[in-house]
């Protein structure tokens, strides 16, 4: 029972933590107890699934026993077990890191409850086998991650969250109709299914549609170039422990949509899409990286480096080979590490420092010396300084798109490195070479709880980097199950794939 | 028939993303509904709305009779409502805080999150 279901309970896990808390509203001290079981059964769940998943392949579970293209599936293939593992880690050291963030003020209105309700969206959103049911997760996601980002009641806040919720509805509506087109044509909304009957339907214009506008959807969720303004308006006011959880895992979502689409119902490869993408991860990596150049607040340059970041990923999936998805799989996993991990990072700068503008800050080197050498760790990662996991993930990236006959790619994404690397620097000379220009009246020690949450993943980052073997050896596998989904279908439509698309079919 | 559906769904649509296109918030909320009823129909349509035979199973058999009405889009649709719902009525009381605190709507006068002041102003005030 709780091996079968293992797919179930990275779901289950953190909804019944939700429920739970929201039901102990008055009692702080129950609600960050059940949080704290919560976080760490969650992490276990996720590594269980994990095991599971490396030992027997792909995981299928149907929803009230109704067979594949009629109930909901839950999926867990290699990638999706491995968003979902991350996604255990990350609760794991934002919980950790919101042990010394976290104010009275923002557990009363509702931070724990929030909290693992948006954990269970995303796992909702990793895990799930039926696009009607992404969309319900992706809803899931999106109200709680409202909540959370405006749960300081600040002005700032107030207006950041107010542009994050237009354009994100906006895109889960897009998403929707093309939701509804997809259905219109294929008569399905089980994607293992769609997968076997929409290559029987031929090409259409509605298919067309259908496909741009999930691009359009998944791409303003994910950030991609011309659609990530909302991004950088608002991550920054969030509280540090929520901007490092969204930065490392709402963002990817959207990217994990697109790989999932855009291998498993339609293809890259000599649809046309190739050419957009291209294009979109190009220009997504030079604004991105561009944007994050002028600024000066901590929080902000990492922002525009989500949207820069978020280029190399598209890049994978632009190329489409086997290993350039194989690359972008293994961004994903570095990039989701190393970001929470700059996001709280620059919530412990603004702890010593007493701000977050790095024209005010300064001589952290002298007096935190650990925090220094703790963000040397992710920032070089990020800027991918071997041996540390970013070099490994974007050589896997460049690398590939070489070999697939895009070397311009290759180039952009080489410029932007050095740019990233830029950025970097920049963070080390102000907060921490420079000698303070004041000395702030509200500069604290960092408590062990941030540093303790900062090292952990630093210590993921570094043991990425010098153990490359095995994660580069499962981001393949996984790439190949992406290429080849037939795994995947006969795990979900079990062994008479033939029967799938009977789910209401649409009489023409 | 279809064409009453389309243009129903076209004026929807227009009338959304116009209301989106607006500088005032309650506008684009406004916008945001529309769209989604428009959203809705769409759904409603690719379901194919042809027959009105209830979609029920009759006795003595144990399954849909082909001429039967597809029941899924109304199931969809059902769970599209009941989140749009809760996502407006979200929206909307964040612009009501919005206004209280911030005191406008329009979007010119909202920029409190990137307004990004001199160096020189002391201790930061705004986060």
């Amino acid at each position: 029972m709780l091996l079968a279901q293992a797919v179930l309970w990275p779901v289950a896990i953190p909804l019944a933590t939700a429920a739970l808390a929201a039901c102990c509203w008055q009692r702080l001290a129950a609600q960050r107890a059940i949080s704290a079981a919560g976080v760490l059964l969650m992490f276990a769940a996720t590594l269980l699934l994990l095991w599971q998943v490396r030992a027997e392949g792909v995981q299928a579970v149907q929803f009230g026993g109704w067979a594949a293209p009629f109930g909901v599936s839950f999926v867990a293939d290699r990638f999706s077990a491995a968003m979902a593992a991350i996604t255990g880690l990350m609760a794991f050291a934002t919980w950790l890191f919101g042990q010394a963030d976290i104010r009275r003020r923002e557990e009363r209105a509702g931070f724990h409850p929030l909290f693992h309700g948006m954990l269970a969206g995303v796992n909702g959103a990793f895990l799930t086998g039926d696009i009607f049911n992404l969309y319900v997760w992706f809803e899931v996601m999106l109200i709680t991650a409202m909540g959370l980002l405006v749960i300081g009641r600040t002005r700032a806040q107030l207006d950041g969250v107010l542009k994050y919720a237009v354009l994100n509805l906006f895109s889960t509506l897009i998403f929707l109709m093309a939701v509804a087109l997809l259905y219109g044509v294929a008569g399905t909304l089980n994607m293992a299914d769609l997968a076997v009957v929409l290559p029987q339907a031929g090409p259409s214009l509605t298919l067309t549609i259908s496909a741009l506008l999930l691009l359009c959807g998944f791409g303003i969720k994910a950030g991609y170039f011309p659609l990530f303004f909302w991004l950088p308006a608002s991550y920054h006011t969030a509280s540090i422990t929520v901007a490092a959880i969204f930065a490392g895992l709402l963002t990817k979502v959207g990217v994990y949509a697109c790989f999932r689409v855009f291998t498993l119902i339609f293809t890259v490869e000599g649809s046309g899409l190739r050419e957009i993408l291209a294009v979109m991860a190009a220009c997504t990596m030079l604004f991105g990286v561009f944007g994050a150049a002028v600024q000066w607040d901590v929080r902000r340059i990492l922002s525009f480096h989500i949207v820069s970041q978020i280029g190399y990923m598209l890049l994978g999936l632009a190329v489409a080979t086997p290993a350039a998805l194989a690359g972008g799989i293994f961004y994903i996993i570095h990039h989701i590490v190393v970001k929470a991990n700059l996001f709280l990072l620059a919530g412990a700068i603004h702890r010593a420092s007493g701000t977050f503008d790095l024209r005010q800050s300064g001589g952290l080197m002298r007096r935190s010396p650990l925090l220094a050498a703790l963000f040397l760790v992710p920032a070089l990662s990020l800027g991918g300084i071997p041996p540390l996991s970013g070099f490994w993930a974007k050589f896997m990236v460049i690398d590939a798109s070489f070999r697939g006959g895009q070397g311009w790619l290759a180039a952009v994404a080489l410029v932007t490195g050095i740019l990233t690397l830029y950025s970097m620097t920049k963070i080390w000379m102000e907060a921490f070479w420079k000698d303070p220009l004041m000395p702030r009246p509200t500069a604290r020690a960092v408590p062990a709880p941030m540093l303790a949450a900062i090292a952990l993943l630093a210590a993921v980052t570094v043991a990425i980097g010098l153990q490359a073997e095995p994660f580069v050896a499962y981001a393949q596998s996984a790439a190949q199950a992406l290429v080849d989904p037939s795994d995947y279908i006969a795990a979900v439509l079990g062994a008479v794939p033939a029967e799938g698309g009977a789910m209401a079919e649409p009489r023409p | 028939m279809n064409l009453i559906y389309a243009l129903a769904i076209a004026l929807l649509t227009g009338c959304g993303v116009h209301m989106l296109l607006s500088r005032h918030v309650v506008r684009i909320i406004l916008g945001v509904s529309l769209l989604s009823a428009a959203v809705n129909l769409v759904i409603f349509y690719s379901g194919r709305i042809s027959s009105t035979v209830p979609p029920v199973i009759e006795p003595g058999s144990s399954a849909l009779s082909e001429a039967a009405a597809n029941p899924l889009p109304q199931a969809l649709i059902l769970t599209a409502i009941v989140i749009g719902f809760a996502l407006i009525a979200f929206a909307a009381a964040l612009a009501l805080q919005a206004q209280r605190s911030i005191g406008t709507l329009d979007n010119a006068g909202l920029d409190v999150a990137e307004s990004l002041g001199t160096p020189f102003d002391g201790p930061e005030k705004r986060r």
